[in-house]
């Protein structure tokens, strides 16, 4: 039988905190679909890592800094041009309080 | 006599610049076979056909004026809609971003457009870049020319098929974890995913950035190294850009293997793995055996992990970079935002995402968050030391190691996608070059009942030059690359 890793309630825990919202089906399928792959996931626990260092990525460039010098921006008339919603020079939000 | 639509990049320009033909009439050659073929195969998510004749047009202009052209010159290009185009919709295959019409454009876009490249399109793919099939895109599949009931590969799924077609002369894909070769193996073009850092990212749509790499498909190996050589170099808006010096890769294009060592581990033809994919690949690595280069099976053990290793790193930071989808700067915006922020975003992202965006989302916020971090985000990230290291034992023995690109051949549309780890287990052989790093490419090497096979050929960091030689050296002597669909 395979592992539970993971129970709806769960789920629907991370899902909250990724600011997705599931309906009621696919908070089951998701479940279903996210104890298999973790199960498949389960295959490095058994890998050796004692001692090894991480990999965040390849290459071995750290702090990459260019000079502080002023360059063209967007305008805002640009920069506001893909907001779905917006009033004068804002974009507007839903009630944050 | 080739017909415009078929020659291939360098003809074309070889073409335009003797003034033999017209940058437009080679353009619009493509766009005929564009409209004549796209309903059966839906490459594309947005055309530009009258900019790209207006560019075109230019160009004749420049070159009736005898003024210096680059090196693309009127060359018809293909994009992933990953990849921001200034002033051109830039979906990613995706509601969320379905309107979005990037401010400015990817550093190689203002590379092609400084070489006289034309930008005729950008191409459908898997949404946000996730999948191997194509079929996750909010606009519909791509369908694979080779048999129009299958998946053309993924996730630059439309960038393969439309250089299959001549639909375009050349492409650019976007490769996290195969995404390049993938396609190219399916429907039976060249496609190299390149050192990670040799090409820049900025301007392409983050999906996992330490993993993921811009790179060229193309009807043969010498227009895709034509093309590596105008897209490659250091940009200094890209943090991850490799400070290489610029190289004409298509020097480094000579008919020979001789003395070449080729490893072929065996970890490449795992469980899953078809016997004609195994016998039609291990063909093509003979044929290199008599071409002068000694062949040596070898094993990497830690290739065994890399799948799951690779998926737990991609969502993880899939799951953080796609959080600047909320729906206010640009994206997917409900149409009534009633209740608090939080609630609206959720419903904004539920709308705006698919269900395998969602998935790999919600999983990587998992594997990221309080108590989990270690037994999984973590645990990847030293296993994918693990499969560095080993690589780099090999490569002291080996010039390139080889093995199929995909495990089995083209699957039909909808057979895998209610199943997502059947789906993830299409990615077992190409995961492991990002892991590393590695630039890796995918050369057709034959067909099973009429579906094409491809190759992987993969060298350590920065040598480039090593893939594309095997690469050029096998197709000279093979005639793969001669065989076309019978879609018409």
């Amino acid at each position: 039988m395979k592992t539970q890793h993971l129970s709806k309630k769960e789920v629907e825990h991370v899902a909250w905190l990724a600011h997705i919202e599931l309906s009621d089906q696919e908070k089951a399928l998701f479940t279903e679909q996210f104890n298999e792959i973790l199960d498949y996931f389960k295959k490095i626990d058994m890998v050796d890592t004692e001692g090894v260092e991480p990999t965040y990525h390849v290459l071995d460039l750290t702090n990459v800094h260019r000079k502080d010098e002023t360059k063209p921006s967007l305008s805002t008339e640009e920069a506001l041009k893909n907001a779905p919603r917006k009033e004068k020079k804002f974009i507007k939000a839903p009630r944050i309080v | 006599m080739p017909e415009l639509h078929e020659l291939t990049a360098r003809e074309t320009i070889r073409k335009i610049r003797g003034n033999e033909v017209a940058a437009q009439e080679c353009v619009e050659a493509v766009f005929e076979r564009i409209h004549k073929l796209e309903n059966k195969i839906n490459a594309y998510v947005t055309l530009t056909e009258e900019q790209a004749l207006k560019k075109a047009k230019e160009i004749d202009t420049k070159i009736s004026k005898g003024k210096q052209v680059g090196k693309l010159t009127g060359i018809s290009i293909a994009i992933k809609d990953a990849i921001c185009t200034k002033g051109i919709t830039t979906t990613c295959s995706s509601r969320m971003l379905q309107n979005f019409v990037p401010p400015y454009d990817a550093e190689v876009i203002e590379r092609i457009k400084q070489e006289d490249g034309i930008i005729i399109g950008k191409t459908n793919m898997d949404e946000f870049a996730m999948g191997s099939s194509t079929e996750t895109s909010y606009f519909g599949p791509t369908r694979n020319p080779w048999d129009t009931s299958r998946v053309p590969g993924g996730s630059s799924g439309g960038s393969a098929a439309c250089i299959t077609t001549d639909e375009a002369t050349l492409s650019l894909g976007t490769d996290t974890g195969g995404s390049i070769r993938c396609p190219a193996s399916y429907c039976s073009v060249v496609g190299l995913k390149p050192t990670y850092g040799l090409v820049s990212r900025y301007g392409l749509i983050a999906y996992a950035n330490s993993l993921e790499q811009i790179g060229p498909m193309a009807k043969d190996v010498t227009d895709c190294a034509l093309f590596l050589s105008v897209i490659a170099g250091h940009d200094s808006k890209d943090g991850t850009s490799v400070d290489a010096a610029p190289k004409d890769y298509t020097e480094y294009l000579k008919d020979s293997v001789e003395g070449f060592r080729v490893g072929v581990p065996r970890e490449f033809f795992g469980e899953g793995t078809s016997e004609d994919v195994e016998k039609q690949v291990w063909n093509g690595i003979h044929r290199l055996e008599e071409l002068g280069a000694t062949i040596e099976e070898t094993s990497l053990p830690t290739l065994e992990h890399s799948l799951a290793t690779y998926y737990i790193i991609a969502m993880s930071e899939a799951s953080s970079n796609l959080a600047r989808y909320d729906g206010l700067r640009y994206g997917y915006r409900v149409d009534k935002d009633e209740g608090d922020w939080a609630t609206v975003y959720s419903q904004d992202r539920r709308a705006g995402f698919g269900a395998e965006v969602r998935r790999r989302i919600i999983l990587g916020t998992y594997a990221l968050s309080a108590g989990y971090y270690n037994k999984y985000y973590m645990k990847a990230l030293k296993v994918r030391t693990l499969i560095r290291n080993n690589f780099e034992q090999a490569y002291k023995k080996f010039d390139v190691l080889i093995g199929p690109t995909m495990p089995f051949p083209p699957f039909k549309i909808g057979e895998k996608i209610e199943d997502p780890l059947a789906l993830y287990m299409s990615d077992v052989d190409t995961v492991s070059a990002n892991l590393a790093g590695l630039p890796a490419i995918s050369v057709p090497c034959g067909f099973t009942d009429g579906l094409p096979i491809g190759m992987q050929i993969l060298a350590p960091p920065l040598r480039e030059d090593l893939v594309l030689q095997t690469a050029y050296t096998f197709e000279q002597n093979t005639g793969y690359r001669n065989r076309k669909p019978a879609v018409n």
